[in-house]
């Protein structure tokens, strides 16, 4: 008797916190985000080379229809290390987002829903990791193994990035526990995992998405500085270690096909995540949007959204305008 | 509360009866609550230092008990990797006396090296940094810090001054054509920094030559307190500062002009402008004075995010700070220098913070109201 009506509100409510999602600035990144991630999966296919495949008669050759983005100082074909480094890039950052979400939500949502010392406790583990500067925490971190594993890499990244996520949904959490419909249905006897599930997680969810967005942001930016330092290893295939390369065989600043496609292509998957991360903050703070539109419809009549004196619209001024 | 000066007010609020009526001048200029509290003598907020300074402190017992426990949790450790470079050239027994020396003798309890570890903290040693033939780390790091600290300390305080204010402009006039500059600058700060670096390089300084395109100084340029030196440092600087404005203005421009645009919506700006108060007064002592605080509260992140960049930015231009150094501790497997640098860096991260803390305290009035 139960099950259905929890599931229909589950879902009916997990899709309208889906709408974050619906706006042209949203759609857009994620369509960028998804030929990425086609092109990652599709790896062998798109490529034409062997990404590692030399050929010592066609070294250093500037772009041309044989070599899309022409060649490395032994012969590699970059287009194709683009491609694979595709691979290495989402693999990685989507593992350690993965990681740095689960934690900040169990963190996050457990301290919000706490109170006294336990939250306070929780609050402060997340306050000192935001504060640690992560990147030194990184290279030291990565630089203690030999060899290390691409899950390690990730678990690095994902342990240095976790904490903002995890202070904004203890903020919200805490703000929702007082809520009408909280206590209600607290005040109904419902055991505290359906309340946190059904109750809680769906208003959580565009905070969780936006710093899931954020976390992936600076998970693909440290895992291609980690890359580019040469302290991961430089055979595991990503745009950092192109740009690895092209500095080790000093492709500065003559080789330019070697340095700009690699570089662009961290740029390009930046710009998806901040283009998602605008959407949600449109839909989450309406203003964000309307405070524009409304602006230039203002102006379109001739008055300054500013201007602190309105002026009196008789019919005169109306056909004056017009 | 008792006072009955409105605590629950914005900060820079519309003027309350008292103030106006005891104030014989131009109300719309002067009479704010805020204004007139820090008036009557800035009152010390006590709990607001004493929660941040206990913060602090976990903060940095946290941060060194970490810098204690890594390279214990690993494998190999410092004296593993010495007696490796030295192949052979040590006797056996030389890798005890070593490990007495680092703090590593497996002999002693964890919790006698632990505390040993806080008595050499203490007394401010950072131990043996063997990749700079065995010359005390404290040496090699007090070297180095000057120039990061300068880079990262000047790049900061430009980023943000020009981020807020820009944002705080483009916030106020909304709809119009400024609005294209935020895409923009998010697209700057999502682009790596070293990347950008290396751009720059090519463009400012192999092609163009209007900058050095490395190095802190000319090599053979004697450092001292000259104009000659200093002009020399100023323009070797100049590219790299550049590059971590531009990277991280983005971030602050964004965060300040959504922020702008939340608080016009607010009463108090349209009763503000209703009071006929000018324009530049509305915006900058009412408006930007409000949306200003989460910047600062968001400085902790942002400047992680900064140093970090720095970091690597130091790598790019071969700048002869803090990231170089860890660079060529990493290489050389030497943790004891990787540790200090660690050490110093959450310390200088921790002062900063505590700069944009007193910031805070002196823009927020409601800190020091909540005291009463």
């Amino acid at each position: 008797m139960d099950t259905p009506v929890t599931q229909k509100t589950f879902f009916s409510q997990l899709k309208a916190s889906m709408a974050m999602f619906s706006n042209r600035k949203s759609a857009a990144g994620l369509i960028i985000l998804g030929i990425f991630t086609l092109v990652a999966i599709a790896a062998p296919l798109i490529a034409p080379y062997d990404p590692k495949a030399q050929n010592l008669d066609e070294t250093l050759q500037p772009p041309s229809f044989a070599h899309l983005m022409g060649t490395t100082h032994i012969g590699e074909d970059i287009f194709s290390q683009i491609v694979y480094g595709t691979r290495g890039v989402l693999v990685v950052g989507f593992l350690a987002t993965i990681m740095a979400t689960v934690v900040a939500i169990v963190v996050g949502v457990t301290a919000g829903y706490l109170r006294g010392w336990k939250s306070e406790s929780l609050s402060a583990l997340s306050n000192v990791f935001l504060v640690i500067p992560g990147l030194p925490l990184m290279i030291i971190i990565a630089s203690q193994f030999q060899n290390p594993p691409l899950a390690v890499i990730a678990a690095v990244l994902g342990l240095t990035g976790w904490a903002w996520g995890a202070r904004v949904l203890r903020a919200q959490t805490m703000s929702l526990r007082n809520r009408d419909f909280i206590q209600a249905a607290r005040a109904n006897g419902e055991p505290l995992h359906r309340i946190i599930l059904v109750e809680m997680l769906p208003n959580l969810m565009a905070i969780i998405a936006s710093s899931f967005v954020g976390t992936m942001t600076a998970a693909v930016l440290g895992l291609t500085t980690l890359a580019y330092i040469g302290v991961i290893p430089v055979s595991n295939l990503n745009w950092g270690t192109i740009l690895f390369w092209a500095q080790q065989n000093s492709a500065f600043p003559y080789y330019w096909w070697w340095y700009v496609p690699a570089g662009l292509c961290i740029a390009l998957v930046g710009v998806a995540l901040a283009l998602i991360n605008f959407g949600i903050d449109e839909y989450v703070n309406p203003r964000l949007r309307s405070a524009g539109e409304r602006a230039r419809a203002m102006k379109k009549k001739g008055l300054d959204v500013n201007d602190a004196v309105t002026a009196v619209r008789t019919a005169e001024t109306r056909e004056s305008q017009a | 509360m008792s006072t009955g000066t409105s605590t629950t007010q914005p900060p820079a609020g519309p003027v309350s009866p008292e103030a106006a009526a005891s104030d014989p001048v131009d109300p719309t200029l002067v009479g704010t609550t805020a204004t007139a509290a820090e008036r009557r003598g800035i009152r010390v907020p006590w709990r607001f230092i004493g929660g941040r300074v206990a913060f602090y402190l976990f903060t940095a017992w946290a941060a060194i008990t970490i810098n204690f426990f890594l390279p214990r949790m690993m494998k190999g450790d410092a004296v593993d990797a010495y007696m490796a470079r030295s192949q052979g050239q040590l006797q056996p027994e030389a890798e005890k006396a070593l490990r007495a020396l680092f703090g590593l003798d497996t002999s002693v309890p964890l919790w006698q090296q632990y505390l040993d570890y806080w008595g050499m903290l203490l007394h401010g040693d950072l131990g043996v940094s063997i990749s700079t033939g065995m010359a005390p780390v404290g040496d090699a790091i007090a070297s180095a810090l000057p120039w990061t600290l300068g880079l990262v300390g000047v790049a900061t305080i430009i980023s943000f001054a020009v981020g807020t204010g820009l944002g705080a402009v483009i916030g106020w006039r909304r709809g119009g054509r400024l609005d294209a500059l935020v895409p923009i600058t998010t697209f700057m700060g999502t682009v790596p920094y070293f990347w950008l670096g290396l751009i720059f390089i090519a463009v400012f300084s192999t092609l163009l030559g209007w900058f050095p395109a490395g190095h802190a100084y000319e090599l053979g340029v004697e450092p001292g307190w000259n104009m000659a030196f200093i002009g020399e440092v100023i323009s070797h600087a100049a590219l790299p500062v550049i590059t971590i404005v531009i990277a991280s203005v983005g971030g602050w421009v964004l965060g300040m002009r959504n922020m702008m645009l939340t608080v016009l919506d607010e009463d108090y700006i349209t009763v503000a402008q209703a009071k006929g108060m000018p324009n530049r007064r509305v915006i900058w002592r009412y408006a930007a004075r409000n949306a200003v605080l989460p910047q600062i509260q968001s400085f902790a992140l942002a400047l992680g995010f900064i140093v970090g960049g720095t970091i690597v930015m130091e790598m790019v231009f071969s700048y002869p700070g803090i990231g170089l150094l860890l660079l060529s501790a990493t290489n050389a497997k030497d943790f004891a220098l990787m540790q200090g640098i660690f050490l110093v860096l959450v310390l200088a991260v921790l002062v900063a913070n505590i700069l944009a803390d007193i910031a805070y305290a002196i823009l927020d009035p409601r800190t020091r109201q909540t005291e009463a």
